[in-house]
């Protein structure tokens, strides 16, 4: 299955910074996304579009991680030439990741 | 235990003018929030106000102040606003004015001025945070240098009694952190408080997009009603309890889920969010669903402020030129490719000076590059957009050019171009020791 169908996302910017959320919809798929969101896939991902580290933080009382990527928006989002210069489509892309699903999860 | 009622009237500068009139005419609300201040715009409003010295101030202050005051004035309702960009003070004459017009004479306008800190960052010649350099090394380059207020100068125009306080940069949360602090008295150095204050002004400072803006995925995350989506109310309780909530029959929703995705909004290290007034700790933040659109937000915390605020020094980065094309029908893709293929050579051939060039199909590759987007079938049509980075006007609209000839020197059946060129005012960060910002509180009229 893909990270669309157990988590939602959003976008946020700050200078050269993007930072995506990823918020199970149901708790217990948070161990899912811990085992196999992690910094080094997302940094795979994006890896035409971001330059810098991919860091990772965890919020379990939301059952959420913030991914917080640096050198993500072309030089920043005040002087970038991209299209979405701040980035906020990246939620999306991120979403389209296949998940394994745990035992028991169909 | 007593609550107060904040309203988001909008989220950014250009946002939607008629939810604010909704929050205050039905969302009993005490205190009405306008955050229309971008990275960028304080800049952009500096150069305004350097043409035009009454000038400076948010483009739609006079719009959304005759729409919201009549009503504001007559229900008691207080108003906070970074509507005064690089002016405050010509905002506050504006607004006065609009008062008078309205019939509402007695209406007391504060605006919090000293968040221009251009001397005192040029006196420092403090290091620049996203680049090697320093704010000197700018040279003529540097246009402006706003430091992020706290809340608390905007709390004391409210214990003054101001109906209206008007800012130009202050960091967004505390715009609806000094209502707090002005009903309930919360010391400033309550670092739990502010924290958890800190939580209700993130949640509220971008409007519609805790309400369901931002948010709708068709089939996923389906929200109705987005054409007349409602904008939030925080109620905030003493102890800082609090509840987002909406005006009832509007559109959108408030949903635990909209109050998580906003949580984390722009946010890095949850643990420390850093703000003017407080490091706020969204860590150990819970969200429940207390009833159909009522959201309970606990648990935000915070520590000591840090000895800095964070500037905002606005400068000319450059210029981009751009240039757009379509091509539709059977071969779209190919003459797409074509034409990206002709305008790279042509920019090499005629010798343009750019430092940054990108070559996109839109509709097939531009958001998130070659990689990501391999499809398998192809598109019906494709739009051509090359963009670049120079370092003078006159070679940037030689980029736009480059696309725009395509139509009598490029493939079959390309329509639609579109060319522009402009100066790229930039933004960048340095943190000033906080004792150098000295902002004051200047009332208008009598």
């Amino acid at each position: 299955m893909k990270l669309r169908d157990i988590a939602h996302s959003r976008t946020g910017d700050k200078g050269n910074t993007s930072n995506i959320s990823v918020i199970a919809y149901d708790e217990k798929h948070y161990p899912l996304l811990l085992a196999q969101i992690t910094s080094a896939r997302v940094k795979a991902h994006f890896a035409g579009l971001v330059e810098g580290d991919v860091v990772r933080y965890e919020l379990p009382n939301i059952s959420a991680l913030n991914f917080v990527m640096a050198g993500a928006l072309g030089g920043g989002v005040t002087r970038s030439l991209a299209l979405d210069a701040h980035g906020k489509s990246l939620s999306s892309a991120l979403l389209d990741l296949d998940i394994e699903p745990a035992s028991g999860d169909k | 235990m007593r609550t107060i009622r904040i309203g988001s009237g909008a989220g950014y500068s250009g946002d939607r003018i008629e939810p604010a009139l909704e929050l205050a005419e039905k969302g009993e609300i005490q205190y009405l929030v306008f955050e229309c201040l971008g990275e960028r715009t304080v800049a952009l409003a500096q150069q305004a106000r350097m043409k035009n010295p009454e000038g400076g101030y948010d483009p739609l202050l006079e719009e959304r102040m005759r729409m919201v005051l009549p009503v504001c004035a007559s229900r008691g309702i207080k108003i906070v606003t970074n509507m005064g960009a690089a002016n405050p003070e010509a905002a506050a004459r504006k607004t006065l004015e609009i008062a008078k017009s309205l019939g509402l004479p007695s209406l007391k306008i504060a605006a919090v001025v000293g968040d221009d800190v251009l001397d005192a960052c040029k006196d420092g010649d403090l290091p620049i945070m996203e680049f090697d350099g320093t704010i000197k090394q700018l040279g003529n380059r540097l246009l402006s240098a706003n430091a992020y207020l706290g809340a608390e100068p905007m709390a004391q125009a409210l214990n003054q009694g101001a109906d209206i306080v008007i800012t130009g940069r202050a960091s967004d949360p505390a715009l609806f952190l000094a209502p707090m602090i002005h009903a309930f008295g919360w010391a400033m150095d309550d670092w739990n408080l502010l924290g958890q204050g800190t939580v209700a002004g993130h949640l509220l400072e971008c409007a519609g997009q805790i309400t369901g803006g931002y948010f709708a995925d068709p089939g996923y995350k389906d929200v109705e009603g987005l054409a007349r989506l409602g904008f939030p109310i925080g109620e905030v309780g003493e102890d800082g309890a609090l509840v987002i909530t909406k005006v009832a029959g509007s559109g959108g929703a408030v949903t635990a889920q909209t109050c998580k995705e906003q949580l984390l909004y722009e946010v890095h290290d949850p643990k420390r969010y850093l703000q003017p007034d407080v490091v706020a700790d969204f860590s150990q933040v819970k969200v429940e669903e207390i009833a159909p659109d009522r959201v309970r937000v606990s648990g935000g915390r915070g520590t000591r402020r840090t000895d800095t605020l964070k500037v905002s020094v606005g400068y000319v980065d450059s210029f981009i030129g751009e240039g757009q094309i379509s091509y539709g029908g059977p071969g779209a893709l190919a003459r797409g490719r074509l034409a990206l293929d002709i305008v790279r050579e042509r920019l090499k051939l005629t010798g343009v000076a750019a430092s940054e060039l990108r070559f996109e199909l839109i509709g097939v590759e531009s958001l998130h590059g070659a990689d990501l987007s391999a499809h398998a079938t192809e598109p019906y049509e494709v739009r051509v957009r090359v963009a670049g980075r120079t370092e003078s006007l006159r070679e940037a609209i030689r980029i736009g050019n480059e696309v725009e000839t395509l139509y009598t020197n490029g493939p079959a059946a390309g329509g639609g171009a579109f060319k522009s060129a402009r100066d790229v005012v930039a933004v960048a960060s340095v943190l000033l020791p906080r004792d150098l910002a000295k902002p004051q509180i200047r009332f208008v009229g009598n």
